[in-house]
């Protein structure tokens, strides 16, 4: 059976994306729910009621963060909408602004109102500009039905959104990077603290929050926390968009009751719908490309035997020596066939690309690690380069000034956890591993 | 005030002090060593990850050990803060990490740069180093960039510290000393190379804890311990005119602002100061600098000699009659009557 649709619910209605046709399948009723019914502490009492944990990655609780904005009396607030995904595998949030625009800039304009918010932004990434014209033709048309600008809705609340679209840096998903980028600076994350709840925006307070985030909050003005609540298992409550790729036969953007299965979620027809062209599953980045590998059996099974679900507690079961984490949602699989170190070496590639070059560790250590994994690729590695990534990673990890360095870390230090024997096999015949493929199939070496 | 316990040794720090600047009011071995902070400078610090120290109480109201290594430089403590540094091997190891990172791409050409022997990285690599690099791919390269007609910017020797860039941001006016591009292909520019003509620009040089920033004027003059530092004053309406002369024979080959033992600019020079006044008339001597005996600019120098020979007496009493020792080379001074 289908679980509960909170934010896709409407998104195959046709004309969705323009305001009447939102309007018509009750969109913004949270809005005029939250300015007429509510005061701004009781949306953040639902929001902390809800349970809403930030879908950005870190899995924050979002009332928790909202309580500790910091209101000095004649200071600005500020409410940003992280719309800058660019976490490998990780595409919902694209998908939901495609979609339905008007539920993101719903969310803004009540999550503004609980926050004090007299503005907006919402930071997008370079690539998604096409999507931003959508965002603008969203804003516009609120604009017109009086739903931003002065007064809304006879409440008395003003409020501008704006839309402000990046360069197209993996950094500037990291909140205080963005809030640099978006005050037109170079996008290089700050040392905190301060936190941007103390010090945002034009040192100001700030929220910044993940697109899902903040369109969550509208089912949850509309039925109430508690009703969120109830939905999901244990403290991972609600829904979450999960963006399915790789060798799945349905891949997609698919929003699960928080604690379904994994196995479920690969293989029932609801979902996923199992692995392309029959293959066996190998490994799966359950949350976006920064988030430790797993091999099948222990993405299917923690290492207790239970069944894993999705949900932030049951994937971080076993901390990383055994699990992973939910990250952002970008759910990707991989078949029997996958080179796990070539995978491993696009990832790194990646890191050493988008670091930012602040701190050392992470601008001297990501660009290390590529070049060592495209050493082994290509057949000229050792054993000892394999301990000496091991080595770098740990020497990352932690030590940055942002999540960077953990995120360039974590996937090595997997990798080499669990599929340590595909790195020998490389090391040894290497030269020989052309087709990646065949060699596997020739000489046995999936194990599962 | 707060109390604030760092390597089992405790001290009282007014609020809002940072855990390096309270090491540094201890003093002595536990002072994490710094790269890229500089106490003159706002916002400095944070990026090299050298003072990295382990926080293993967070303050007596909340006990929790922070979860990672902090930066010191950018941490400031709390009462009833406990910090480990040395005592630390995580630190040591991470330390020691961080200083090959630094090194992984940084062309090791000492033998031909000016910045060696006074040199933080080196300082650094010596203390907390590895003796050999892992690192076994190609370094980067950038090609020599003139900033103006008196500094030359090497970017193949920078570590990035971003200390050239705030010195420019709030000593000097108007921004056009920036980074450029990102990761590890990062650049210090000028934007298509504007030249710096600020009277203060030439403190970008003293400010670079390596090589890559040097002064054109003593280029390849001399290497500095083959210098005598002597500090020395004029009325300068600019600056405040305090300097340290760095002279070989009767020349002053070059003229800096005066460094602390943390390798920081005392006061900022103007460029009349740095550039046109190399002769002894312009200055009023003060006397010798004060070197500290480790560094490699002490070897040769008068000033360090006396202690030099008084720690040769006491080893000497404390060997056997007649056993013949290798000295320092500041034994070898003509003027050590021993």
């Amino acid at each position: 059976m289908a679980g509960k649709k909170l934010l896709l619910a409407n998104d195959h209605i046709e004309g969705i994306r323009s305001l009447r046709v939102y309007r018509q399948h009750g969109g913004y009723q949270s809005l005029e729910k939250a300015l007429k019914q509510m005061t701004p502490e009781q949306i953040v009492e639902e929001v902390k009621a809800s349970g809403l944990r930030g879908r950005g990655g870190a899995g924050f609780p979002t009332g928790m963060k909202w309580s500790f904005l910091a209101k000095p009396e004649g200071v600005a607030r500020y409410l940003v909408c992280n719309a800058d995904e660019s976490e490998p595998g990780t595409f919902k949030d694209r998908y939901l602004m495609e979609r339905i625009p008007h539920i993101l800039i719903e969310g803004m304009i009540a999550s503004s109102f609980a926050l004090g918010a007299r503005t907006s932004y919402i930071y997008i990434r370079g690539e998604y500009f096409y999507v931003a014209r959508i965002l603008e033709q969203a804003i516009a048309e609120a604009y017109e039905a009086g739903l931003l600008g002065k007064n809304i809705l006879n409440s008395g609340f003003d409020h501008d959104c704006y839309v402000q679209v990046g360069a197209g840096a993996y950094i500037c998903g990291e909140e205080t990077a963005l809030l640099e980028s978006l005050e037109g600076k170079r996008g290089n994350p700050r040392i905190k603290p301060p936190f941007p709840a103390v010090a945002g925006l034009y040192g100001c307070p700030t929220v910044v929050n993940n697109v899902e985030t903040i369109a969550a909050v509208v089912p949850i003005i509309r039925d109430g926390g508690a009703a969120y609540a109830s939905i999901g298992i244990g403290k991972s409550t609600g829904t979450k968009l999960i963006s399915a790729s790789g060798h799945l036969n349905k891949p997609g953007v698919y929003e699960i009751e928080l604690g379904v299965p994994v196995e479920e979620f690969i293989y029932s027809d609801e979902y996923c719908g199992g692995i392309r062209n029959g293959k066996k599953l190998k490994a799966v980045v359950a949350g976006g490309s920064s988030v430790p590998i797993l091999p099948a059996e222990l993405i299917l099974k923690t290492a207790n035997g239970e069944p894993r679900l999705m949900s932030y507690e049951s994937l971080a079961d076993g901390g990383f020596a055994s699990g992973t984490m939910l990250g952002s949602g970008g759910f990707i699989a991989m078949d029997e066939d996958t080179s796990i170190v070539k995978n491993l070496w696009n990832f790194s590639r990646f890191y050493h690309h988008e670091s930012c070059g602040q701190c050392s560790p992470c601008r001297e250590g990501t660009g290390w690690m590529e070049k060592i994994l495209h050493k082994i690729l290509d057949g000229n590695g050792t054993l000892a380069d394999v301990d000496l990534l091991w080595d770098i990673q740990s020497k990352i990890e932690g030590k940055t000034i942002c999540p960077l360095g953990d995120a360039a870390a974590w996937p090595v230090a997997s990798a080499i956890r669990h599929f340590r024997k595909e790195f020998e096999e490389y090391v040894k015949n290497g030269k020989n591993i052309r087709d990646v493929k065949h060699y596997y199939r020739l000489n046995n070496l999936v194990e599962i | 005030m707060a109390k604030v316990t760092i390597d089992g040794i405790t001290i009282e720090v007014p609020d809002g002090t940072t855990i390096l600047n309270a090491a540094r009011m201890i003093g002595g071995d536990i002072v994490p060593p710094t790269m890229c902070y500089h106490s003159k400078l706002k916002t400095s610090g944070g990026y090299c990850r050298t003072c990295l120290v382990k926080v293993s109480k967070g303050s007596e109201k909340d006990p929790r050990p922070m979860p990672k290594p902090v930066a010191s430089c950018r941490t400031n403590v709390m009462d009833g803060m406990e910090v480990e540094n040395l005592l630390s091997p995580e630190i040591l190891e991470a330390r020691a990490g961080v200083v090959e990172f630094l090194l992984a791409n940084h062309p090791l050409d000492c033998p031909v740069c000016d910045q060696a022997g006074e040199c933080d990285l080196q300082n650094l690599a010596y203390e907390n180093g590895k003796v050999a690099t892992r690192y076994e791919f190609q370094k980067r390269e950038f090609e020599k960039i003139d900033i103006g007609d008196k500094i030359q910017l090497h970017m193949t020797r920078c570590i990035l510290c971003y200390r050239c860039v705030k010195t420019a941001d709030q000593i000097t006016d108007g921004r056009v000393h920036g980074v450029l591009n990102r990761g590890d292909v990062s650049e210090i520019s000028t934007y298509i190379q504007n030249a710096i003509d600020n009277d203060f620009s030439g403190n970008m040089i003293d400010v670079c804890p390596v090589g890559a920033l040097t002064d054109k004027t003593f280029r390849f003059k001399s290497r500095v311990w083959y210098t005598k530092p002597v500090d020395a004053h004029r009325d300068c309406p600019k600056c405040s005119g305090k300097v340290r002369l760095w002279y070989k024979g009767e020349e002053v080959l070059r003229v800096t602002g005066r460094k602390d033992q943390y390798g920081e600019v005392q006061d900022w020079i103007c460029n009349d100061c740095r550039y046109e006044k190399k002769n002894t008339s312009d200055w009023v001597i003060e006397g010798p600098s004060h070197v500290l005996r480790d560094s490699v600019i002490s070897a040769n120098h008068y000033e360090s000699l006396k202690a030099l020979k008084a720690t040769i007496d006491r080893q000497r009493k404390g060997l056997p009659h007649g056993h013949k020792t290798t000295l320092g080379h500041g034994a070898l001074d003509p003027n050590n009557t021993h």
